[in-house]
């Protein structure tokens, strides 16, 4: 806690990890990752299941202990008081489903020393409804507001915008936008692709280790994909996928991530079917398709 | 011979849940239904797998045995193995046997299952779940498979994973209908259907849907009418009625199916004209 009358200083850096590493048993969750989120910044945590994400998110915040390196929350180790100025929306949303709208709020900003927050419309309209039966969308901004309520510098959102429409999801980057434009540091998972734009920066976790960061342009890198043009796309896909390439669907067109051209259209002669083959630059999504089919890592 | 379910409307008390909404999916194809918690995707699906009534509108799909559906929930029975799980099936659907056997382990094998035969479906990951799931609804080689969300709430490679097995399912003839909360899965799919609130906002191929959208979107670092404005990054995207209406410090562009949605559910939801 700030003393009485002192200048609050914001830190450069929000969330910092140095070298960090986390073993169970035998088993590497996180390996020698080194990443910051500074003030400002809206930061996108990519990668599949298994990769690290939580692991790593949890260290950041103190909720478990490294095996190896450092981490600072806020200019310091992680502990109880720092994680006040913290806002953490968890995958589960962390709402309790047999409490009000209102009596969720009035809650957690209790256990904050906060005011309750303002509600906006969409939420007034359903305040003495029980948060188990509101729709996902309402619920989402419901945790969002709770975990807004105390003014947080640094905001972590795992999976904030899954399984909401178009609308509602744009409502939220809204919302993580204004955040940041207010000075606050945002990591934020997700495992829709499309939301990579809604980042300054990404951040791309692979088997325990942060594989690749920066732009979108970074995170793919030199990876390519081929995409395949033609119209017979369920024969060239079978016989791609015969081959064991890693083909996918797009439209009535196929592509195959990481792929030679010349590979491919080999393989569609053989079979005798006539595509306009091309080579492309891949999707993050393309990314890490290639990196999980490579067993041994980047 | 194609599927679908024409000029729907369902009613539970009170509430339509779908006013009006055709879906049509030819063999050889997958259609995504797209949209958002209680956009009507479910009421859809179980209305064409006859699970629904309705109170007007027509389903032409094939009898029960000829359907593969697995529902948005668990799919699976969660304290019986993998191996179980598909015997069960297989059961109902008559099969038995080495026919059972044989059909059983090409379907896990190409789920890449096969190693987890023993394990209790509780125990998978939520990808490896819903495989099971699609393995289960196609045991029976369906002509028809409609699948709720399988891919909702799991990671990007288990999503491509799924993707291959719907597409392998589409590339031997089978027509798949598939909801999604995902607009790339969408653009992914030979025709696309967006629902909001039990309506219908677009439909087609994704170039019909965008060739189709009728407005102007502009990219601008501050939006003139909020209400009409939506992020994409540091900046914003707005709607304007005609591109005579868009301001001199915005730059128009070419609408993606996200743009469109968006716009289609704000205007939708004012179900007004904007000031412009």
């Amino acid at each position: 806690m700030t003393p009485e009358g002192a200048v609050e200083v914001q830190p450069a850096v929000l969330l910092r990890a140095d070298r960090v590493s986390r073993r169970f048993g035998a088993f590497t969750a996180v390996e020698d990752v080194t990443m910051r989120v500074g003030p400002g910044e809206v930061v996108g945590l990519l990668g599949a299941n298994g990769a690290g994400k939580t692991t790593l998110i949890r260290m950041l915040l103190g909720l478990l202990a490294m095996t190896v390196g450092d981490v600072e929350l806020l200019g310091g180790p992680p502990d109880r008081e720092l994680r006040r100025r913290l806002g953490y929306v968890p995958q589960g949303l962390g709402l309790y489903r047999d409490l009000t709208v209102r009596e969720n709020l009035a809650f957690t900003s209790q256990a904050y020393g906060a005011a309750p927050p303002d509600l906006p419309e969409s939420l007034r309209q359903v305040a003495d409804r029980l948060v188990a039966e509101l729709p996902l969308g309402l619920q989402r901004q419901l945790a969002f507001l709770a975990a807004l309520a105390h003014d947080p510098q640094v905001l972590v959102l795992d999976e904030p915008t899954s399984g909401v429409d178009a609308l509602a999801r744009a409502a939220l980057w809204d919302t993580i936008h204004e955040q940041a434009e207010k000075g606050v540091g945002v990591l934020v998972t997700t495992h829709n692709m499309a939301e990579a734009e809604q980042c300054d920066r990404l951040l791309l976790m692979s088997q325990a280790r942060l594989v690749a960061q920066g732009s979108e342009a970074d995170i793919i890198g030199s990876t390519t994909a081929v995409a395949v043009r033609t119209n017979d796309w369920a024969r060239a896909f079978a016989v791609l996928n015969e081959a064991g390439q890693p083909v996918m669907l797009a439209g009535r067109d196929v592509r195959v991530a990481g792929a030679d051209a010349d590979q491919v259209r080999t393989v569609l002669a053989h079979a005798g079917v006539t595509a306009d083959v091309v080579g492309v630059p891949a999707t993050i999504e393309e990314r890490m398709m290639v990196l999980a089919r490579a067993p041994e890592g980047p | 011979m194609s599927f679908a379910v024409r000029s729907a409307v369902v009613r539970f008390g009170d509430t339509l849940a779908l006013d009006d909404v055709s879906l049509q999916v030819e063999p050889g194809s997958v259609v995504a239904v797209v949209g958002g918690d209680g956009a009507g995707k479910t009421t859809l699906l179980r209305s064409l797998v006859g699970q629904v009534q309705l109170e007007r509108g027509q389903v032409d799909a094939p009898p029960p045995q000829a359907i593969g559906y697995m529902p948005a929930t668990a799919g699976s029975w969660p304290s019986l193995s993998v191996a179980q799980n598909m015997d069960f099936v297989g059961g109902i659907y008559g099969l038995s046997g080495d026919a059972l056997a044989s059909r059983r382990d090409e379907l896990l094998d190409r789920a890449s299952l096969l190693h987890s035969v023993g394990r209790l479906a509780s125990q998978l990951s939520g990808g490896m779940r819903r495989k099971l799931g699609f393995s289960m609804a196609m045991l029976h080689n369906p002509p028809l498979l409609v699948l709720d969300e399988p891919s909702t709430g799991i990671d990007p490679v288990s999503r491509v994973d799924l993707w291959r097995l719907v597409s392998e399912a589409a590339a031997a003839g089978a027509a798949v209908v598939m909801s999604t909360t995902y607009l790339d899965e969408a653009e992914r799919a030979a025709s696309l259907l967006a629902l909001d609130g039990g309506r219908t906002l677009a439909h087609g191929t994704l170039q019909q849907v965008l060739d189709s959208f009728d407005g102007t979107v502009a990219r601008t670092p501050t939006p003139h009418r909020r209400a009409w404005a939506w992020r994409r990054g540091r900046e914003y995207h707005e709607y304007w009625p005609t591109t005579a209406d868009v301001p001199l410090d915005a730059v128009v562009v070419t609408p993606d199916l996200e743009d469109v949605v968006i716009t289609l559910s704000l205007l939708k939801r004012r179900d007004k004209e904007p000031a412009s």
